[in-house]
Formats: C-alpha cells, structure tokens, sequence
C-alpha cells in the first residue's frame, strides 16, 4: 500500500475541512438568512462542483492560479517566489472549492431548521447577532455541521479529476490515494491497487456510518417536539 | 419577503403596569408588537420609548425581552443556563427562587410543564433587565385549566418584575384578569384606547364593541333627551340611558349579562322592556344563554338556576329587561380614511 499517498490524502481532507468550516459557516449562515434578490446566483455558484466534471473545475482553477494570473502572481510576491499549480497549497485551494457544497449544503440544512424564534429571543434579550450565532445558531445545528464537515473530509479523501488537473502525480507533493490507485492499475500491479481501494472504501464506510450514527445519538438528546 | 401588511397604530401606552394589545387573530396585534420590538421594520411612523426614538434601534438596543407563544426557551441548554443567558448570574439565581424554578434549574425546557416554561421564559426576559415587556399570546400555549390559574399569577409576576408590559391577547378574560390599560385592534387599526374596565363598557364603535364580545350590539335612534337621560329607540324597544352627547344613528351595546327575563304576562313594551319571544335556551354550565325575538335579535345571559325556575322554553313569550345604566352607545364607525 501505498501509505505515502494516503497520509498526504489525509493531511489534504482535514486541512480542506479545517478550512471549509472556518469557510463554509459564513457563507451557510448568508444563504440562510439573507433576503436578497439574488441569493439564488451565489446558491447556483456555491452547488456548482456537485454537477460540474472534476476536470472542467480543475481546468478553470489551475488556469485561475497560473503564475502569470493575477492571483498566482500575488501569491508569487507573498511567497517569494512560490507557485500554485503542481504544489500542495494549489491542491488544497482547489479541494476547498471543490468541497464547498459539501459543507455548506448540509449547513444551511441545519440553519435553516433552527426556530427562527429562539434567533429572535435572544436578540430581544440584548445578545449580538454574533453571540447568537455562536451560542444558539450554532449549537442546534451541530449535527449539521458534523455533517457537513465528515462529508467533505471523505469527499477530498477520493477526489481524483481536480488533483490530476492541478496538482498533478508528485510523489508526497500531489499523489493522493486515488491518484495512486490509478497508478497501480497503469503499472498492471493489481494486489496494490486493490490493497488501497478495499482500504479507501473502508474507510469511506466507516466514515459515513459514523455520521449516521452520530446523528441520530445527537437528535435523540437534542431532539424539542 | 414578508407580505404586505398595513398597519395603522397611533396610540401612546402609559408605562406603568400592564398593557393589553386586544384585537381578534389577524388585526395586526402581533405586527405591533414586533415592530415595537424591532423584529419588524416599518415603511415609516416613529417610535417613541419615554421621549427616546427607537426607529434605527436594533432589537438588541430596545431590549424588549419579547416572549413568544411558545416561549422559544433555548433547547440546548438547561432551566438555569436559559434564565442566565443574558444577565448576571446573581439575578437569574434570584429570579429562579422567586419564580419557584430552584429545584428544576438543571432540567431541559422540554422536561418541564408549559407553566414552568412560561415562568422561565419570564425569568429570563427579566434577569437581561429589559426596559420593556412585549407578551405575545402568554397563555395561549397552556391547556385550558392552567391558562385560568396562570392569569393571575402572571399578572401577579409581571408586577413583582417592575417593568412595564404590553401583552398581545385575543381573549376577553385575559385582558380583564392581565390588563390595566387596553388598546383594541380592529384591521390594522389601533380603534380604541383606555383603562380595560372602561373600553368593556363603553365601547367606541361598532367593531369594537364586537370584538371585544359585547353580545348584543343594537341599531339605535336617539329620539330625545331629558335631564341627563337620552331617550332610545331601538326597534320597539323605548329605552333610556345616560346622556354622553351623542345624537341621530348609534349602537346600543347591552352585555347579555345586564339584559333581565320576566314571564309577568299582560305587559306590552313599556320603558326598558320589551315583550319578545324564546328562541332557543343554551345551558353554559352554570349559567344559560337565552336568545330572544323582540323584532330584532337579544341575547340574554341568566343563571341555569332562574332559566330552569321560569321553564323557559322555545316559543314563549317572555319580558325582557335592560335596566338604563346597563345601555351604552357607540357611535357608528366611520369608513376608515385609506
């Protein structure tokens, strides 16, 4: 097996979700509560990696972070010198973008289900829009988040098009599991190949039971009517 | 996003003791009060808390401690952790052993019964130190026995708190036991305000008098007036009651309560009497509500005791009598300017 690729698969989904949380609560909470005519533009936006092909986002992104775009560029002048493309920062710019839905989606869900009142009542009582978010918003919608967050954690660990089209197949830069398999099947070495996908699908499983599991504990407690 | 309401609320409420906002479901009670929360925002009017503007104000900065129907008590979080969500821990504890929550400080709001909900969400609102006390519907979530206990705790509570209220019903009995000011909303409108005992009895127009539950609300004609005595015709009937100025087309508002039955037979309408006939007898547990036809509709309202000594039964004639005092006029309501 191929255990380089995989901690550096891992490194990559929990940096992704690490950041999709910091990301994604925002962004969930605007899509939520916002009256704004246009809501559906950024909700259509923000939906867009479910449907478009992996290698079509890849495409876009690593065009967006060439060197001699504006954004490579000044992520060229902060770094001294570094580039996005074929490096483990573009790799992660990438999957943040790529996962986003799978934050946000599940997210808003949980948002969206929290009694708009118990927001109001404590906006009444003097607690700041921030403050509710934290102590009430937050707190009922936990389960959604851990969602959220599980879900896009194993939705990186298996994402091929966008690594293969940005990051390409350095060896403990950019050869994630999935990458790697791919590799194993080219090279005929199937006992390899089938090591990391029975390892990968395990561990997807047991990923998503978790969730299910915790879900339904946490409802349980949590749960008003 | 929310539709189009229109509202038309001029009115000032003392700031003393408690206010009821009275109005039937759809008068636009809870609009009012939401906006004087700041949860709504109007198209334009002014606000005006103790010579303070709060248009401009956040929720936050009126700090209205607004209790909800349902008491929108935190689910997450304990008995104890929901009184002291917005004020020093010190005043919720004080708050929670005078409100009697002591012993179900660790309990979560769905573990406890609706009038202990009720007691905490009250707690709560008052432990932040609100300036004001917006009430919506307080009662309306507890079943019927516990809404008739808690009508009078509550009043009791929201006077130990020192803070002004103002508390949305659509219940009569609600607003005589909670309220010592009322505002009576009829579409949109605040129609008529005042000390509750007074608008009960002496309601403004015809809406209001209908909506706060005055049964019979009669056409009238004012025929004269004498030494302080106003001479009414309603239908047959020749009544008399205090002269309060008004002349030509009125309503007269007669609580079913004040309207009297005899079976002395022989007399024909007389001064505020009138011979009618039994329509239907409803008994209402210990009282029995008695319709009658004396060319125009009359409800009357007796103890089942009397209704059952005078064997009233549909078709006969009776006497019915409404003494002067108990008449009350109500001008005829002008087509509200749009």
């Amino acid at each position: 097996m191929d255990w380089q690729a995989i901690w550096l698969s891992v490194r990559l989904a929990a940096s992704t979700t690490a950041i999709l949380l910091v990301l994604g609560l925002p962004v969930a909470y605007w899509l939520t509560y916002s009256e704004r005519r246009w809501k559906f533009l950024v909700e259509a936006l923000v939906a867009l990696p479910l449907v478009l092909p992996p290698t079509v986002l890849g495409f876009y992104v690593l065009m967006a972070m060439g060197p001699r775009s504006p954004i490579g560029a000044l992520y060229g002048k902060l770094t001294g010198g570094m580039i996005l493309p074929f490096s483990f920062q573009g790799l992660l710019l990438a999957s943040v973008l790529y996962s986003l839905p799978f934050t946000v989606q599940p997210v808003a869900a949980a948002f969206a289900g929290v009694d708009k009142k118990l927001i109001e009542a404590s906006w009444c009582l003097g607690v700041s829009r921030l403050a509710t978010f934290r102590r009430v918003i937050v707190p009922l919608a936990l389960p959604g988040i851990a969602t959220g967050a599980i879900l896009s954690f194993a939705h990186t660990l298996g994402e091929f098009g966008v690594v293969l089209m940005v990051g390409g197949n350095i060896a403990g830069v950019t050869r994630t599991v999935s990458i790697s398999i791919y590799d194993q099947v080219q090279s005929l070495d199937y006992t390899a190949a089938g090591q990391t996908a029975l390892f990968l699908l395990l561990v997807s499983f047991a990923v998503l039971a978790i969730t299910y599991g915790l879900q339904r504990r946490v409802w349980g407690v949590w749960r008003i009517r | 996003m929310s539709p189009r309401f229109e509202l038309d609320a001029r009115v000032s409420i003392p700031l003393t003791g408690v206010t009821v906002l009275f109005g039937a479901s759809g008068s636009g009670k809870t609009t009012l009060l939401r906006l004087l929360a700041g949860l709504e925002k109007p198209d334009s009017g002014s606000i005006v808390f103790r010579g303070k503007p709060w248009q401009g104000l956040s929720p936050q900065q009126r700090r209205t401690g607004f209790l909800f129907q349902d008491y929108a008590l935190f689910p997450h979080l304990t008995v104890a952790e929901n009184v002291a969500y917005a004020g020093p821990r010190a005043t919720a504890a004080g708050l929670m052993e005078a409100f009697g929550l002591a012993e179900l400080a660790d309990r979560r709001p769905r573990a406890i019964s609706g009038g202990q909900q009720q007691r905490t969400a009250l707690a709560r609102a008052l432990a932040a130190g609100p300036e004001l006390l917006l009430l919506d519907g307080p009662l309306s979530a507890l079943d019927a026995p516990s809404r008739m206990r808690m009508r009078y705790e509550l009043r009791r509570l929201l006077l130990a708190g020192g803070v002004p209220s103002i508390v949305v019903t659509h219940d009569r009995m609600e607003a005589v036991a909670l309220g010592d000011w009322m505002a009576v909303m009829v579409e949109g409108r605040v129609r008529q305000s005042g000390p509750v005992r007074v608008v009960f009895r002496r309601p403004a127009d015809l809406q209001v008098a209908e909506s706060v539950g005055v049964e019979n609300v009669l056409p009238a004609e004012v025929a004269g007036r004498e030494a302080g005595l106003l001479t009414l015709h309603v239908g047959a009937l020749r009544s008399q009651c205090v002269d309060s100025g008004e002349t030509g087309s009125v309503y007269a508002c007669i609580h079913a309560e004040d309207v009297a039955i005899t079976r002395e037979a022989g007399i024909s309408s007389a001064r505020n009497r009138l011979a009618g006939q039994v329509r239907s007898v409803t008994v209402e547990g210990a009282l029995a509500r008695i319709e009658l036809d004396c060319g125009f509709p009359l409800v009357a309202r007796v103890t089942a005791q009397s209704a059952g000594e005078l064997a009233l039964r549909e078709g006969e004639q009776v006497a019915a009598v409404v003494k002067a005092t108990a008449v009350h006029l109500a001008a005829y309501s002008q087509p509200s300017p749009r």
